[in-house]
């Protein structure tokens, strides 16, 4: 593995990091996207050295065919993911009117007023 | 002995299953397996008090060498028939207690659990069944107090209880499992024989006396047991007098003959003996409510008996063994009578109960009881509290056996004191007119079994030296050294007897001076329910200011914190670990091309954060998408690098797709951080994973199976391209997987957007918008 993928690794999932810690659903998908193919680099590289493709009677240092099957796998199911949440982004924007991801409304309860009483567990 | 407790559990399950059908037959049918037990019993007593104890063995979980061991001794025999025999009692009893309107299978079935745990747990002989059976019993207490479930009151003392005995049991698991270590032997006969000492032994024993003394409410555990009396009174009279409250004590006496001479054990044991002993005659004095008072002796009783088996000593081993004979039969008739009185009159306030006295079997059954509760000739009661005096008399303990007898006599004072004032608040009145309760004429079975509770008392009192011998062989179980042991009636003019005489004075003479004070006196809560209470509220508040502080509701925060955790620990490894990554090792780059392709898919990533609209960063995506098709192909993956352009070609289109049906901005939300902080986390969580990723590619410990794919490849699934084949073939299942996920998700996808389309078209016709207006868009979601 060289630095500049370890490098183009880093850019991957820092941008893929900023983009989860948004609000904005969409915004999390596209971090979401970026962080697969963050992995998805980061097996390929850190799991093979680059050689020649591996197929058999094509080049004679062939590099380790492993990584890439486990990587094809990821890269569709990658696909799978995204597609199934940017439907539930259309879904809950058209609920909602937006796309925002909000803060659970119990915890905020609890957070704001932890002396009184909630509506589990107490009795008195 | 499996077999009878197989008869408790199912008639427990019939009962609670077919609890709507049973309705009044459930006690009657409870009463057979207590009268089973019985038989067995008897028929097996000549053996086991010889000495040969029987012995059951069941294999429960065999690869943690865990099994169901029981071992029914001597005092087995005696817990066992008072568990089975009081048992039975009160199952007649319940005949006549509860109407219709109670929920009488389920009690029956509950009671009848309990019964079944309660004889294991006498039995057990393995620590650990020992344990389970100890809990068992705490569920089903928890369970009954709180049998009238509307009320506020019986459900917190139904917690209150499950708590501190809960509590109680996890210190005796604790316990148990500490003294199986030391002694590196499973079962309390083995425990005993090896004698394990040292450090850790004298830990078990705290950790074990702890919870003994939550179960058997004494001091500073007491309190749970007043507020257990919520709990239906047969169900007080069975569980919180004659049985459960006793399980503490079978433990301490089980373990007290070896281990008495522990540094902690005897000190542990007395002064809280003689606190309770103290604190329970004294607030017993101070209740208007007869249960509550019987309650609050009961623990003085309780304190009685855990001091005198605490002791260790042979003499006072079967002077225990004596007194908690003679307790659970006058306990247990009292609190029956109490029963059968508050049935027949309604109240059981002392201040209001008038007439009793003019129903003549009950009034002699309470007398008969009080006899025995106030130690007076010749019930069993005296009988055993003089063997109780002369086995402390005779020392043996040090400075504990002396509080200990300091302790049991003002104890006796007071037993005797509230033992008067209730036996007259309950008789003393008989004011006719307008005050007399109406009172209802009690059925045989209210009456009779606490009449024979009472009766046995006085029976066995008289009959001292059988009753002594056959108690005598019961205690050499515990401790050989107690077999020789004897009960009298009349043993001549012994220190012992001057005592007797002494606290039968004294307790008069307290009672009578009591009397003004006590007659309105209202019971303040105790110190240890007060602190019981504020540690309940600090528990609950203090879980939800942790709540509060930790769960602020935000995804991006918990979101944060997880990657932060991740990032951090494989920093810090990496950080401290110098040898782990060595970044001198690694190649630039392999070659120019990757530094120019790298470089550019890594500004195109950046895109996707600087776009403003969301098309802008959808583009972005996807070009990031296909230049790193290019870094896969320069390491040598011609197949991803085609998956990664097709896949990023079908996501770039699924997101414009959906993309066109939002607004073209970013919504705009508060964040939760401000921005410095998210870039800075960003930057640290991708580092990290970088130099994992360094890590990693040489971290390689056995050859890839790479050459062994390379090999088989083209002789066994006849394709040339290994990718593939590994795909389709040797791993062929994986793939039909990852095609099956596929194919979920696309159906998902396919329903969330038809249920979108369905509710915009609801929206419109609300709205009075032409349908048309929507429908003419094709249907389906590709267009």
């Amino acid at each position: 593995m060289s630095l500049v993928q370890a490098g183009l690794v880093a850019v991957l999932f820092s941008v893929g990091t900023f983009l989860v810690l948004h609000r904005s659903l969409t915004r999390i998908i596209l971090g979401i996207g970026l962080l697969g193919n963050g992995v998805n680099l980061l097996i390929l590289t850190a799991g093979s050295r680059p050689g020649d493709a591996p197929i058999l009677g094509t080049g004679s240092d062939p590099t380790d065919p492993v990584p890439q099957a486990l990587v094809l796998t990821a890269i569709v199911i990658g696909l799978a993911v995204v597609a199934f949440l940017l439907s539930m982004a259309y879904r809950s924007w058209t609920i909602d009117g937006n796309d925002v991801v909000e803060d659970d409304l119990s915890d905020r309860r609890i957070a704001a007023e932890p002396d009184v009483a909630q509506d589990f567990g107490d009795e008195t | 002995m499996l077999l009878l407790l197989l008869a408790y559990g199912t008639t427990a399950a019939v009962c609670l299953v077919g609890h709507r059908r049973l309705g009044a037959a459930a006690f009657p049918l409870a009463t057979l397996p207590h009268l089973a037990t019985l038989v067995w019993l008897v028929s097996v007593a000549g053996g086991v008090l010889d000495g040969t104890p029987v012995t059951a063995e069941l294999a429960w979980v065999d690869a943690l060498d865990l099994s169901i061991t029981l071992r029914l001794d001597g005092f087995g025999l005696l817990m066992g028939l008072l568990v089975a025999g009081i048992g039975a009692l009160v199952s007649v009893f319940s005949v006549g207690y509860f109407s219709a309107d109670h929920d009488r299978a389920r009690i029956a079935g509950l009671l009848t659990a309990f019964a079944g745990a309660m004889l294991g747990l006498v039995w057990s002989d393995g620590l650990l069944t020992l344990f389970v059976f100890w809990e068992l019993t705490s569920v089903a207490s928890f369970l009954l107090i709180g049998t009238d479930d509307r009320s506020a009151t019986a459900r917190a003392a139904a917690l209150r209880a499950l708590l501190v005995t809960g509590t109680g049991g996890l210190s005796l698991l604790a316990g148990l499992i500490l003294l199986g270590i030391a002694s590196g032997e499973w079962t309390i006969s083995g425990v005993l024989a090896a004698d394990p000492t040292g450090g850790l032994v004298s830990a078990a024993l705290v950790l074990v006396l702890f919870g003994t003394a939550t179960k058997s409410a004494q001091v500073p555990f007491q309190f749970w047991l007043p507020g257990a009396m919520a709990a239906p009174t047969p169900v007080s009279a069975y569980l919180h007098s004659a049985t459960m409250v006793k399980a503490g004590i079978v433990v301490v006496a089980r373990l007290a003959p070896v281990f008495a001479d522990d540094a902690p054990w005897r000190p542990i044991i007395v002064v809280c003996g003689v606190a309770s002993i103290l604190l329970g005659g004294v607030r017993s004095l101070r209740q208007q409510d007869a249960k509550l008072a019987l309650a609050h002796g009961t623990v003085s009783q309780l304190g009685l008996i855990m001091v005198l088996v605490g002791l260790g000593t042979p003499a006072t081993t079967f002077a225990g063994v004596a007194v908690l004979l003679a307790h659970a039969l006058f306990k247990a008739s009292w609190f029956l009578s109490v029963g059968a009185v508050d049935h027949v009159t309604g109240t059981r306030d002392l201040r209001r109960l008038h007439g009793v006295r003019r129903l003549p079997v009950l009034a002699a059954t309470i007398v008969l009881a009080a006899a025995s509760m106030a130690a007076i000739p010749p019930t069993l009661g005296f009988v055993t509290k003089e063997g109780a005096l002369e086995a402390l008399l005779e020392g043996g303990a040090g400075w504990t056996g002396t509080l200990a007898l300091v302790g049991v006599v003002a104890g006796s004072v007071l037993t005797v004191a509230y033992t008067i004032r209730l036996a007259v608040g309950v008789l003393g009145n008989d004011t006719d007119g307008s005050h007399a309760n109406e009172l209802h004429t009690p059925g045989p079975a209210l009456l009779v079994p606490p009449a024979l509770l009472a009766a046995a008392g006085l029976v066995a009192g008289l009959a001292a030296a059988p009753v002594g011998g056959f108690l005598a062989r019961v205690a050499a179980s515990l401790d050989p050294a107690a077999g020789d042991s004897a009960l009298y009636l009349w043993h001549g003019l012994t220190p012992a007897l001057g005592l007797s005489a002494l606290v039968l004075a004294g307790g008069f003479g307290l009672w009578w001076i009591s009397r003004p004070a006590t007659r309105e006196a209202a019971a303040p809560r105790s110190a240890s329910t007060v602190a019981y209470d504020r540690a309940y509220e600090a528990l609950l508040s203090g879980s939800r200011r942790i709540t509060g502080s930790t769960q602020s509701g935000s995804l991006p925060l918990y979101l944060g914190i997880v990657l932060l955790s991740i990032a951090a620990a494989t920093g810090a490894a990496l950080a401290v670990d110098r040898g782990l990554l060595d970044v001198s090792s690694f190649p630039i780059a392999n070659s120019p091309l990757e530094v120019a392709i790298c470089l550019v898919t890594a500004l195109s990533s950046l895109g996707v954060i600087l776009a403003r609209q969301r098309f802008g960063a959808a583009l972005a995506l996807g070009g990031s998408g296909y230049l790193l098709a290019l870094v896969f192909l320069l390491q040598g993956a011609p197949d991803l690098a085609v998956t990664q352009f097709l896949v990023e070609t079908v996501t770039v289109a699924v997101y414009v797709l959906v993309l066109a049906r939002l607004p073209q901005r970013f919504s705009s939300a508060p964040a939760w951080a401000p921005l410095g902080v998210r870039i800075a986390l960003s930057v640290v969580v991708g580092l990290s994973v970088a130099g994992f990723a360094l890590h990693a590619s040489t971290a390689r410990e056995a050859p890839s199976v790479a050459e062994e794919y390379l090999r088989r490849s083209e002789p066994e699934a006849g394709g040339r391209n290994v990718v593939n084949v590994i795909l389709v073939d040797f791993r062929g299942f994986d793939t039909l997987g990852e095609i099956t996920v596929l194919a979920i998700a696309g159906a998902g996808v396919v329903n969330l957007v038809a249920a979108a389309r369905r509710e915009q078209r609801r929206k419109h016709l609300d709205d009075g918008t032409d349908v048309e207006d929507l429908s003419g868009r094709s249907p389906g979601v590709w267009r």
